[in-house]
């Protein structure tokens, strides 16, 4: 059974098993509307952010819809968005 | 007039040193780096002893964004430059942008990474698949690395020609600065101690199966069976000699030298290339045998292949005409990271007046080599030739002289 919830919490978590943190980048700070690339984070860290997402949630992202989700609370609503069409079907 | 160029930094990531002063106080010394296999268990395999980098963690020296996009190998490499770069004192922010690049060799990649994430692909799926084995198992990955580092955005490339590959990147990097580059980070760092890598390596059919580290790799010995695999090797950092001149650099030495063959069709009765190699190699740096002081052998510890580069250097040098000696007998082979190792121990050799020894040797008589084994041998040395020979036929050679 997937999970359901997907919190911010569970996005550090993500982001520092699939991609590492960056020097001088303090993760547990308020970075929910801090542009990933000011995280150190580029494509291809979302990329592996983004699968490990898919496959842990069991949810499908739209690579579009990914390109535009810029900042960690934009990911958190576009995952949020998946995962109600999940349960919802 | 030629461009001269000159190595101002070293970076040394080998199995009896981490880091360019363990390396050659271990190498002055005799000290092997060669043990049981630990990186992975060894048991099910006829061969079970390799050279392992000691006491390499990887996140005492790198970043967190990097270790989950490198292979082991590309780890070392990525410290080994960051450690050249520091003993060259070059702040890569300081030099124009496309002034400087990164030229390295490879054998293999990063044949660790790229079997973990094989693994999860044929056992779970593809969505559990790295997105950085896109890049991270590549032969380009560590100049890749390197290069984004330090933001080295001068010509830069890979070599691949097994264990050759580490003297034809330097040889190319110094091509480069002939072109007009002002620096260029060199060598190479090479590492498959996994099971696929070592799969691999066995098919070549050289490698020893002895499980006693004295007596495994014996290069030149009626004993010799085969060599031990190793990981690691050296990044140097290249220069234009006037730019290092004008900054006030420490000068290593000099890279006087090259020369490259390729081996006949197996079979053809027509003579190996190695002798023609080390003739090109002493043309190119205008200079004759008798100038040369030491010879940094290849030392395959297969007997016909021992026989191939005793005769090529007894052809070229006389009957134990000019000292030889091979300190990878305490590190094993390390495919593309073996030549520029070797360079730094001729330059480190060079500037202390001292020949390391080759371990666990008691050389044929046969050979006519004059083999420095046991202990180092205390010499004035000027010039040295370092030889490389790759699996397939490659053969390299490079002169570095000193700097007066």
């Amino acid at each position: 059974m997937p999970n359901t919830e997907f919190t911010i919490d569970d996005l550090r978590r993500i982001l520092r098993e699939g991609a590492g943190t960056e020097e001088g980048v303090d993760l547990d700070a308020d970075i929910l509307d801090t542009d990933f690339e000011e995280l150190g984070y580029e494509s291809l860290a979302l990329l592996e952010t983004c699968g490990r997402i898919e496959r842990e949630y069991g949810v499908t992202l739209d690579d579009d819809a990914l390109a535009g989700a810029r900042t960690p609370r934009a990911l958190l609503g576009l995952v949020h968005s998946h995962l109600a069409t999940v349960h919802a079907g | 007039m030629t461009v001269s160029v000159v190595v101002t930094g070293l970076g040394i990531a080998a199995p009896n040193g981490l880091g360019a002063a363990d390396y050659w106080a271990a190498t002055r010394a005799g000290r092997s780096g060669i043990g049981p296999v630990t990186r992975f268990d060894p048991t099910a395999y006829p061969a079970r002893l390799a050279g392992e980098v000691p006491g390499f963690v990887a996140a005492d020296h790198l970043p967190g964004r990097l270790l989950p996009q490198t292979d082991h190998m590309t780890r070392l490499a990525l410290v080994s430059a960051d450690w050249a770069l520091l003993d060259a004192g070059i702040r890569p922010d300081d030099l124009p942008e496309f002034a400087a690049g990164v030229v390295t060799a490879s054998s293999a990649g990063g044949f660790e990474f790229g079997q973990n994430e094989l693994r999860a692909l044929w056992s779970k799926g593809s969505q559990y698949v790295s997105a950085y084995q896109s890049f991270a198992w590549f032969y380009a990955v560590n100049t890749g690395q390197i290069s984004i580092r330090h933001g080295l955005r001068g010509p830069s490339g890979v070599l691949v020609s097994d264990q050759a590959g580490g003297l034809d990147a330097i040889a190319q990097a110094r091509r480069q600065i002939r072109r007009g580059s002002q620096v260029i980070v060199s060598g190479g760092v090479d590492a498959s101690i996994c099971p696929w890598g070592w799969v691999a390596q066995l098919t070549s059919g050289r490698l020893s199966n002895d499980d006693d580290p004295t007596t495994a790799y014996r290069p030149f010995d009626a004993g010799a069976s085969g060599h031990v695999a190793g990981e690691g090797g050296a990044l140097l950092v290249l220069e234009d000699e006037r730019a290092a001149r004008a900054r006030g650099a420490r000068v290593y030495g000099r890279v006087a030298g090259y020369g490259t063959t390729f081996d006949p069709r197996p079979g053809s009765g027509r003579e190996p290339g190695l002798r023609r190699a080390v003739e090109i190699a002493l043309l190119d740096a205008d200079l004759t045998p008798g100038d040369i002081d030491v010879v940094f052998a290849d030392a395959a510890a297969v007997p016909e292949l021992d026989h191939i580069e005793a005769r090529a250097l007894t052809e070229v040098f006389g009957p134990r005409g000019v000292p030889v000696t091979a300190p990878k007998s305490m590190t094993g082979r390390l495919n593309s990271g073996a030549g520029p190792l070797d360079v730094a121990a001729a330059l480190l050799a060079i500037r202390d007046g001292v020949i390391p020894p080759t371990i666990n040797v008691s050389p044929r008589v046969d050979l006519d080599l004059d083999l420095v084994t046991g202990e180092e041998r205390v010499a004035p040395l000027r010039s040295a030739l370092v030889l490389a020979r790759g699996f397939g036929g490659f053969n390299s050679a490079l002169v570095v002289t000193d700097a007066r």
